[in-house]
C-alpha cells in the first residue's frame, strides 16, 4: 500500500488506500461484507492501466465505526461518493457488499462513474428481496480488536431488504445518465434476486473480469 | 420573550427526565405522573420529541399511569448518531422498554413512532400488553401520475440532492431565530397546530445560543429522500398482533399525514382490534384532540 487518506463523510471518518499511483482514471475497489482494503492490487485486477485505490466502508478496516449502528446500504454509496469527491471520475470494482454499493453509487452519481464491474464476494444478497421476519436483538457479540469490523455492520447489512425492482431503478440511472453504452458489467457467478434484475437491464452487460476491465479502461 | 414566560394551556413538563444507554448512544427518557403506578410507553413521530406529549402524557399521568416517552436518537435530547435506521430506532426503543420493566405494557405510537411500535409489537410481542396506533400505519404509497422518463429524471434529481446534502455536512447547523420564526417554520409543515403550541413546542425541541434559537435536532437529518422501504411493510405487520389494538385516525386531510384511509385499516386489523376515524382532526391526533384520544386509550386500557 502507497498511502492513505482520512475523509470526512459526516461524523465518520473513512480511510482511502492508495494501492498503485498512475496517471489516468483510478479503478476503486469496495470491498465485501466484513473485509477490508487489499494492500495491494490483486493479480486479478493488475490489467487495469490506471491508478488503483480502495475505500474502507463505514464500519470496516482503518474506517470508523458508527457509534450505536444504524449501518444501510444507501448511507455506504454515500462513503463511495465522498471518495469520489476526492479522486474525481472513477471506475468501480466491488464484491459482494461493495457490488451492491457501487450499483447504488454507479446511479447516484452517474456522470463521475466510467463503468462499475460487479463481482462476488461476501454480502451480496444482503436480507433478501422481501422482509424477513422482524427481530431486536439486545447484542451482536464483543467487536474484534480494533473495532471493524463492526459487528452491528455485519447483522445489519445482512437483513437490509434489497428489492430487485429498486435496484433496477439504480441500474437505469446508470445507463440513462451515465451516457455509457455499458455502464455496469457483471462478472460474478452469483445471482441474488436484485442482481437477476439489474442484469435485464439496458447497459448491463455479463461477462468475464478481462473483458470488464478491458471495456472501462477505453478513454 | 424568556423560555420559561411561554406556557400552553394542560401544557406540563416531565416530572422526571433521564438518559438510557443504547449500545453506545445517550436517549433521553422523559416521564409523566406517579413512578410507582403502571406505566405506559408513548413514541413520537419522525422530526418529533417526547416534548410534543407536554398536554397528551399528562393526561395519562393523572388518569394513573407512568406515562413514559423518549426522543428518537439523533431528536430532542437524545445524542446525534452516525447514522440512522429503521432497525437501530428499534433498539433504541426496546432499551428504553428494558429500563422499565421486563412485563408487557401499553405502547401507544404516533406516526413514525406508530409504525415503530407496530414492528416491535411483532418482534416481542411478550413484551407489549396493548398497542395503540395514531396514524402510524402507512398505506401503499401513491406516485404521481408521471411517464418512466420524467420518473428517472425525478429519482436523478432526488439523489443528486441527497448526496450532494451528505457531502456537504461536517458543519451542518440548523438555521437559528427567533421563537416566533421557529414556530412559523415548523407550521409549514404542521398547519392545523394552533400558534402558540408551535411557539411553546420551541422552548423545549428547541435551545437558545448567542445568535438565535436552533431545533436540537440532528441538522444532518432531512424530510423524504429514498430508500427501498415500501410503506406496505408496516401495514403487512398489523395482522400479526395479538394483543388488542386500537387504530385511530383523522378525517383530516395533512400534509405530515400518511394518506391512509379506513379501508387501507381495516382489512388488516387482527381480530377484536378497533379503528377510530376522529372527526375533524388531521395527522396530530394527539395534539388536536388530546383529551378525545386519551379516553380512547384508557378505554382500551380498562
Amino acid at each position: 500500500m502507497n498511502a492513505s487518506v482520512r475523509l470526512r463523510h459526516n461524523r465518520v471518518e473513512l480511510a482511502l488506500h492508495e494501492l498503485r499511483p498512475a496517471a489516468g482514471r483510478p479503478l476503486l475497489l469496495l470491498h465485501g461484507l466484513a473485509e477490508r482494503s487489499p494492500t495491494a492490487v490483486p493479480a486479478h485486477l493488475a490489467a487495469w492501466p490506471g491508478a488503483v485505490w480502495a475505500l474502507d466502508l463505514t464500519g470496516h478496516g482503518d474506517s470508523d465505526v458508527a457509534i450505536g449502528a444504524g449501518y444501510f446500504c444507501e448511507a455506504l454509496m454515500g462513503d463511495v461518493d465522498v471518495a469520489i469527491a476526492h479522486l474525481g471520475a472513477v471506475t468501480l470494482y466491488g464484491r459482494g457488499l461493495g457490488a451492491y454499493v457501487g450499483l447504488l453509487a454507479a446511479g447516484g452519481r452517474a456522470e463521475e462513474v466510467r463503468g462499475a464491474i460487479l463481482a462476488d464476494g461476501p454480502g451480496l444478497a444482503g436480507g433478501g428481496p422481501s422482509p424477513a421476519s422482524p427481530a431486536v436483538p439486545t447484542a451482536v457479540g464483543a467487536p474484534p480488536p480494533g473495532g471493524t469490523p463492526d459487528p452491528w455492520a455485519l447483522y445489519e447489512l445482512t437483513r437490509d431488504v434489497r428489492p430487485p425492482d429498486y435496484a433496477a431503478t439504480f441500474a437505469r440511472q446508470a445507463s440513462t445518465r451515465s451516457g455509457l453504452d455499458t455502464a455496469l458489467a457483471v462478472v460474478g457467478v452469483n445471482r441474488p434476486p436484485w442482481l437477476e434484475a439489474v442484469v435485464q437491464e439496458p447497459g448491463v452487460i455479463e461477462g468475464t473480469l478481462p473483458d470488464a476491465l478491458a471495456l472501462f479502461a477505453r478513454p | 420573550m424568556s423560555d420559561s414566560a411561554i406556557t400552553f394551556p394542560g401544557a406540563r413538563r416531565p416530572d422526571r427526565q433521564t438518559t438510557v444507554d443504547s449500545h453506545g448512544l445517550a436517549i433521553a427518557v422523559h416521564e409523566w405522573g406517579d413512578e410507582a403506578a403502571p406505566p405506559i410507553l408513548l413514541a413520537h413521530g419522525g422530526f418529533d420529541f417526547a416534548g410534543t406529549f407536554s398536554v397528551f402524557a399528562p393526561l395519562l399521568a393523572d388518569a394513573g399511569f407512568r406515562a413514559i416517552s423518549w426522543d428518537h436518537r439523533g431528536h430532542g435530547d437524545s445524542q446525534y448518531a452516525a447514522l440512522y435506521n429503521w432497525e437501530a430506532d428499534l433498539r433504541d426503543a426496546a432499551a428504553v422498554f428494558d429500563s422499565v420493566s421486563f412485563a408487557p405494557m401499553p405502547v401507544i405510537g404516533h406516526s413514525k413512532g406508530g409504525s415503530l411500535m407496530l414492528q416491535l409489537a411483532d418482534a416481542l410481542p411478550h413484551r407489549v400488553s396493548h398497542l395503540i396506533n395514531l396514524d402510524g400505519l402507512p398505506s401503499r404509497r401513491s406516485f404521481p401520475d408521471v411517464s418512466d422518463h420524467q420518473r428517472t429524471k425525478l429519482m436523478a434529481d432526488e439523489l443528486t440532492a441527497w448526496l450532494d446534502h451528505r457531502r456537504s455536512l461536517a458543519d451542518a447547523q440548523r438555521k437559528p431565530g427567533t421563537i416566533a420564526e421557529l414556530a412559523e417554520r415548523r407550521g409549514r409543515m404542521n398547519p392545523r397546530l394552533d400558534a402558540d403550541w408551535l411557539r411553546y413546542l420551541v422552548t423545549i425541541g428547541a435551545r437558545e445560543q448567542a445568535d438565535g434559537w436552533r431545533w436540537k435536532i440532528d441538522p444532518t437529518l432531512r424530510l423524504g429522500g429514498f430508500g427501498p422501504w415500501r410503506p406496505e411493510w408496516s401495514m403487512m405487520r398489523l395482522p400479526d398482533i395479538g394483543v388488542p389494538v386500537l387504530a385511530v385516525l383523522g378525517t383530516e386531510v395533512d400534509p405530515m399525514g400518511w394518506g391512509t384511509t379506513a379501508a387501507d385499516v381495516v382489512s388488516h386489523l387482527p381480530p377484536g382490534g378497533r379503528l377510530v376515524m376522529l372527526e375533524g382532526a388531521g395527522h396530530f391526533l394527539h395534539i388536536e384532540k388530546p383529551r378525545q384520544v386519551a379516553d380512547l386509550v384508557l378505554e382500551v386500557l380498562a
